[in-house]
């Protein structure tokens, strides 16, 4: 909808981007509070769901990979990770917020098929209100994670909650920017939410989510571990490592060489530049939206 | 007076894809390339229209002339190939009446939302809250999900809500079919009130004794092309002919 005074003689159905989010932020708090409440309709634990799911996902890998396959250090087994627990669910809690926001942001736009070819609004809001809805759900997880945390023993300065935040954004940006490359092209190829399935499966394992970086660093060698550190959804992981996990250990476990100085900022970057391109992307194809959908 | 819409010299067409997979792309190309995997369609040619604020305006025509695609056009819904629209004011659809409703939502919520897409502020579906219901006739059930309305609620509800965003320019799209009789009549004395207002419409109809009474000017299109552009009375006329 054009909101131009009247007056002006204005084109109708060509968006302003990001711009348009400011504008239409009403629009946007209503389609999140609709989402959050319609996700659990009819059913009897509601918003509960939000937390089981994540805490039975989290039990499975505990006990297979922590106790089965021997990644919690104990007694017997020395070389593994102390609090184990910890760290598998800081980094759980991060993937399941990137994997619903670009889930969700990239079936966005088809799902909202009927709307967006009858009426005009502006249509990144349907990506970015996934995303927003997916860091509503996330929430009630980081409060279960820093309970754990707590329980832990967990002691962080300021400056590993920051590292928290920066993580947060990191692959906040990144989910955006996938969602909106996606969603879009999702309208004219419907391979695309596969596509992304398949992504979110890869990028689970992609990360020290549920292993040590350190036993990449020993298999791939300088070169091709730079290149895993370049994905930002590690530089993101392993920034929550360093503010949920490592407060908690006595400080001897090895975070990544150049964690701050290098792979944060080219993290952030690589996100930023997916952000916009996903939005570029999105803005080249919506014109066409209405009659291919 | 100053034109609200300006169309010139729109051309749209459109790509009748029959299959976008991998499979049938091969077997058309082992059979020979025979046919194509493709058919266009025109469904604007080089259409203009010049509408002043204040003016009612009827787009007819039979079905697949482009009445619909062009009202797409001036709301922004689609671009076209080439040539240009321009719209003043604020520009709002009574397109397919409840397109952003959800059924799982109380009609409460999907006041909001619904305003909301049509591109109301907070503090203008706050202020026009009860006269919505008012109008809508829907009373105590607004906290009801819309799911359990009827389906005249459901449409009384959503016409509501759009005649009540108060854009500058009205569009109107094959809506007027809404709930009973005396609803109806109600819709169309709300929309010829408007029209006094001075508001911009654009309606599309099939039914042609309405928009005679609604709309003082009447554009006949057929095949994408504009046939007609004058006088309402002479438009129905020539549609009928």
């Amino acid at each position: 909808m054009t909101t131009t005074i009247s007056g002006e003689l204005t084109r109708p159905g060509l968006g302003g981007g990001f711009r348009d989010l400011r504008q239409s932020s009403f629009l946007l708090k209503l389609l999140v509070r609709k989402e959050l409440k319609v996700r659990y309709r009819g059913s009897v634990l509601g918003l509960l769901w939000s937390y089981v799911k994540p805490a039975v996902q989290f039990l499975v890998f505990y006990v297979a990979l922590g106790v089965f396959l021997g990644l919690e250090r104990s007694a017997r087994n020395p070389d593994g990770l102390s609090n184990y627990a910890v760290y598998l669910f800081s980094g759980i809690v991060l993937i399941n917020f990137f994997s619903e926001a670009l889930g969700n942001s990239a079936r966005s736009i088809v799902n909202n098929g009927n709307l967006i070819k009858k009426i005009y609004l502006p249509r990144e809001l349907f990506p970015v209100a996934s995303v927003w809805v997916s860091a509503v759900h996330f929430f009630p997880q980081l409060v279960v994670l820093v309970i754990g945390c707590v329980v832990a023993g967990w002691h962080p300065d300021a400056f590993q909650l920051l590292a928290a935040v920066g993580g947060f954004a990191i692959v906040g940006f990144l989910a955006t920017g996938l969602g909106l490359l996606f969603g879009a092209a999702n309208v004219y190829f419907r391979d695309s939410e596969n596509l992304v399935d398949m992504l979110l499966m890869v990028a689970t394992w992609a990360s020290p989510v549920m292993y040590s970086w350190t036993m990449v660093e020993a298999k791939l060698g300088p070169g091709l571990f730079a290149l895993y550190q370049a994905n930002p959804i590690t530089v993101g992981v392993e920034l929550f490592h360093y503010a949920f996990w490592y407060p908690t250990t006595d400080g001897s476990a090895a975070m990544p060489p150049n964690l701050f100085s290098l792979w944060l900022p080219v993290g952030m970057i690589i996100s930023l530049v997916v952000l916009a391109l996903g939005q570029l992307t999105f803005r080249r194809l919506e014109g066409r939206f209405a009659q291919e959908l | 007076m100053a034109n609200a819409i300006e169309v010139s010299n729109v051309s749209k067409e459109f790509v009748l894809r029959h299959t976008r997979s991998i499979k049938e792309a091969v077997v058309w190309l082992v059979k020979g390339r025979k046919g194509d995997l493709s058919k266009k369609f025109h469904a604007l040619k080089d259409v203009s229209l010049m509408v002043e604020t204040g003016e009612t305006v009827a787009l007819l025509g039979l079905n697949g002339s482009g009445k619909s695609t062009l009202l797409k056009h001036i709301s922004g819904v689609m671009l076209p190939d080439s040539g240009s629209v321009y719209t003043r004011g604020r520009v709002a659809g009574l397109i397919e009446v409840g397109a952003g409703f959800h059924p799982d939502l109380s009609g409460r919520d999907n006041v909001y939302l619904n305003g909301a897409i049509l591109g109301m502020t907070e503090k203008q579906i706050n202020e026009r809250f009860d006269a919505i219901i008012e109008f809508s006739e829907i009373g105590e059930f607004i906290d009801t999900e819309v799911k359990f309305y009827s389906s005249g609620m459901y449409l009384r509800l959503a016409f509501s809500v759009a005649v009540h965003t108060d854009p500058e320019v009205f569009l109107i799209d094959e809506i007027l079919a809404v709930g009973d009789e005396p609803f109806q009549r109600k819709c169309i004395a709300k929309i010829q009130e408007l029209a006094q207002q001075g508001k911009t419409l654009v309606v599309v109809s099939h039914d042609l004794d309405l928009v005679s009474r609604i709309c003082s000017r009447g554009v006949y299109l057929e095949h994408g092309n504009v046939l007609f552009d004058g006088p309402i009375h002479e438009a129905v006329a020539r549609l009928r002919a």
